[in-house]
């Protein structure tokens, strides 16, 4: 029988190669009857899409959210590209 | 549509700085080592000016450059701070689980489903300091599989690890992670929706 801590390995796992077929088997059983893993799962799922949202914005143009180059840094960079 | 390139790296600073500086900021964790790449970045730029062959946008080219450098990055920090013993012991959240295996106290309710959470700066700024919560190779490894998309393959090669061992990085990364976006920002938003 798998353990919780058991399963939240393997559904990491899971994210980033295919199971064996009695891990998996042995998994899916769990999360049908395990409300704590299951919502393990939708959460770290959550996280992944968020993430890829994250990416997937990053080179629009607009307001995309997140820090901004400092006038200062912009100023040293540009001082660096002179004299190089 | 690729805009011409110009090459005219006076004015590149003020055209993809801001772009550059985030893409790295969200890769790095840290103001003073996002600005370092973001002028090495440049620097490469204009001594390899001769190589750039025009078939992508100026930004593209650009980016790709930042972005072997950050991967660079990555491997000089796993050479200098090899992976400890901590890194790669079983368990990484003892407390949440009792003797036999079992939740001690489970994930809380997330309420909903926020689905539009990457718009919001203030959820990146989170997520961005639980990231670097992290030990430096954990958020490493945890970038390059969620935030480049890179296959383990390519990371175990990167952070000279085997895949087993990336499997129980990546396990501990996300259950950190997942813990703290609970605490600092999901138990928080419940409180002040209530």
């Amino acid at each position: 029988m798998l353990s919780c801590k058991d399963v939240t390995q393997l559904i990491s796992q899971s994210m980033d190669a295919s199971l064996p077929i009695g891990k998996r088997i042995g998994m899916r059983l769990h999360l049908l009857m395990c409300k704590f893993c299951s919502r393990y799962e939708r959460q770290l799922l959550l996280i992944r899409e968020t993430v890829r949202g994250i990416v997937a914005t990053e080179g629009k143009s607009g307001e995309p959210p997140g820090e901004t180059l400092s006038e200062e840094a912009k100023d040293r960079i540009r001082k660096s590209l002179r004299n190089s | 549509m690729a805009k011409p390139a110009n090459h005219d790296p006076s004015e590149w600073v003020d055209r993809y700085g801001g772009y550059l500086f985030r893409y790295a900021m969200l890769r790095m964790r840290d103001r003073s080592t996002a600005e370092d790449l973001v002028q090495e970045t440049f620097l490469a730029a204009l001594k390899g000016r001769g190589s750039f062959s025009g078939n992508s946008s100026e930004s593209t080219w650009l980016v790709g450059i930042l972005k072997h450098k950050i991967i660079d990055h990555f491997r000089h920090q796993a050479r200098e701070v090899p992976l400890g013993e901590n890194d790669l012991r079983e368990h990484p959240d003892p407390s949440s689980f009792d003797g036999s295996g079992h939740w001690t106290s489970g994930p809380a309710d997330w309420g909903g489903n926020p689905a539009d959470l990457y718009r919001e700066k203030k959820f990146l700024d989170q997520f961005t300091k639980c990231l670097s919560g992290l030990s430096p190779n954990h958020a490493n490894a945890f970038t390059l599989r969620e935030i480049e998309g890179a296959d383990t393959g390519e990371i175990c090669k990167v952070l000279n690890v085997t895949e087993t061992n990336l499997w129980v990085i990546l396990h501990r990364a996300r259950m950190h992670l997942r813990r703290c976006l609970e605490t600092n920002w999901f138990e928080r938003s419940a409180k002040k929706g209530s």
